[in-house]
């Protein structure tokens, strides 16, 4: 992904046409009607469609309430999971107590927790935010661990011998060093993020991108149903563009060092 | 405790438990530093003069007896040492530049405004020659002028005591004898109070007031000379005076007898 980003247009040359040969050939699939027109339509058919959407502005007030909750959730879950890798990172105790409940929980897909999560806090904004909340915390709490417990000491111990500790040595030293790792892990709390929002949206809501897909199944709107799939594809797209984009400038010295000691 | 004692060490001892295996590095040193004196430890590799500097400046544990700094227990690092790694490498933070790693000792403290503060980062860039440097990451340098931005960072700080452990190894000859000259214009300058870790005999005599000899581990203090040999020191002329010789042969006579080296050398 990162080569992809580094090589810009040029160097996917060989891609993007394939892209642009699948999407022909769904064209004339649907013309020819290899496959059922009612669940099927051309592609030129669902692009206007998704045209019409975004200009009437109906699919742009559903992904904002989408998107909305979804860097509610996801705020939160990075958060929590920094504050608690550090904790963890940092305290053997606070490690002890914490590692057994975690390793339980966290193999359970997200998902699964959905209807406990309704049964708690309804079905309202509240259970989606919690839900990827607690999804993005996972994988951000054990990269945010795995990067304390990978600090350099005589990193932590230059900073003690200039008077530093506590919660300065955390902010200056523990987190520029463990970032790496943080950014591993809020990478792939990211896309469970994006998933858990399109499930919990599908299970029980009255807006949102999820829920607009599968009421557009459910009402035999075909074409708004793949309008509303591709929108979904963009957004993750374009989230992604835009973590990497934060990530190069925030972690650029790394990039560097790392690029020194490879050989 | 001596009216001159400012440093004074009782019956360090230190044993490292690396994944069970016992090693004990230092047997227990005793040693009593005054104020403003520029002590050297010298000693063969891996007799513990890493251990002992790190016991002294509170970052390490001892295992038993006792450090005090105005006599008053060294338990954590106290503020008015600084302590510069061997390590220097590991040592600089890789997401600063040159200029921010050299402000960081100096912001860490606190009390000085940012303009003292970048002026002060700029004056002492410039003593350990960076200037142009200052915007490089420490990746970006040679093993010697990360070296030397580890020095500056500790020297911006002017702290009472300076604690160096082979701070000078990976810079060239002409270079060290910059460096060394520095340290001894900013100790004489400050009043500072350096113990300096080298296993370079010649260094040693030709920065310190007094010169320790460390035994093969488990480590001892094998000899204790006073540098009886008058300051500002030249850098070709005292390595030709005859005290500085003989002080040279009785160091050397030490650790190679240690070693078991044979030599023409005669115990004096
Ligand atoms: N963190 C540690 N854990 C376990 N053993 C250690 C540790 N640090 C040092 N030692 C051991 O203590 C002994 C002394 O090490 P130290 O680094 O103090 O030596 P030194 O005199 O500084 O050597 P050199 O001149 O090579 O730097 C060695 O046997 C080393 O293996
Ligand atoms: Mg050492």
């Amino acid at each position: 992904m990162r080569q992809w980003f580094a090589h810009g247009l040029r160097g996917r040359r060989s891609g993007i046409v394939l892209l642009l040969v699948l999407l022909a050939l769904w064209e004339f699939s649907a013309r020819l009607e290899w496959l059922p027109a009612m669940s099927w339509p051309r592609m030129s058919a669902v692009a206007a469609t998704l045209g019409q959407l975004i200009a009437s502005g109906e699919l742009l007030s559903e992904l904002g309430a989408s998107l909305w909750r979804m860097a509610l959730g996801y705020a939160l879950g990075v958060l929590l999971g920094v504050i608690v890798g550090v904790l963890m990172g940092s305290f053997r105790a606070i490690y002890n107590l914490l590692e057994p409940i975690t390793e339980i929980l966290r193999p359970i897909p997200s998902p699964a927790y959905v209807p406990i999560a309704i049964l708690f806090l309804g079905i309202d904004d509240e259970m989606k935010i919690f839900m990827i909340a607690f999804s993005a915390f996972f994988p951000v709490l054990l990269n945010t661990y795995s990067g304390v417990r990978a600090v350099d000491p005589v990193l932590l111990q230059t900073a003690k011998t200039f008077g530093v500790r506590g919660a300065r040595l955390v902010r200056q030293v523990v987190l520029p060093a463990a970032a790496p790792y943080i950014f591993t892990g809020m990478r792939v709390s990211l896309a469970v993020a994006l998933i858990v929002m399109v499930i919990s949206e599908m299970v029980a809501a009255s807006n949102g991108i999820g829920y607009f897909v599968l009421a557009a199944q459910r009402g035999f709107k075909v074409r708004e149903m793949f309008a509303g799939v591709i929108t979904l594809a963009a957004v993750g797209y374009g989230l992604n563009w835009l973590f990497l984009l934060i990530e190069q400038r925030v972690l650029a010295w790394h990039h560097g060092y790392s690029a020194q000691h490879r050989d | 405790m001596s009216a001159a004692a400012y440093i004074e060490l009782s019956g360090v001892k230190k044993t490292w438990n690396a994944q069970g295996r016992l090693t004990t590095a230092l047997a227990g040193i005793d040693l009593v530093i005054e104020k403003g004196a520029f002590v050297s430890i010298v000693g063969p590799s891996g007799c513990g003069k890493s251990t002992l500097l790190q016991i002294m400046a509170g970052l390490v544990p001892s295992s038993d007896g006792l450090v005090r700094l105005h006599g008053q227990p060294v338990r954590e690092p106290p503020r008015d040492m600084i302590y510069v790694f061997q390590q220097y490498t590991r040592s600089l933070f890789p997401w600063k530049n040159v200029q921010r790693n050299v402000a960081y000792g100096l912001e860490s403290r606190g009390g000085l405004s940012a303009a003292d503060i970048a002026e002060r980062t700029a004056q002492t860039i410039a003593k350990v020659k960076l200037q142009g440097f200052e915007n490089h990451y420490p990746w970006q340098l040679s093993g010697g002028m990360q070296q030397r931005v580890a020095i500056a960072r500790a020297l911006a700080c002017a702290p009472d005591v300076l604690l160096m452990d082979e701070p000078f190894s990976s810079v060239d000859a002409l270079t060290r004898v910059g460096l060394q000259q520095l340290l001894l214009d900013l100790w004489q300058s400050l009043g500072l109070t350096v113990i300096f870790v080298t296993h370079d005999v010649d260094e040693a005599i030709y920065l310190s007031t007094r010169v320790v000899a460390l035994s093969r581990p488990p480590a001892h203090v094998g000899l204790d000379l006073t540098i009886a040999l008058d300051h500002p020191r030249d850098a070709i002329l005292t390595r030709e005076h005859v005290h500085y010789l003989d002080y040279r042969h009785r160091l050397l006579a030490q650790l190679f007898a240690d070693e078991g080296i044979a030599s023409g050398a005669v115990h004096s």
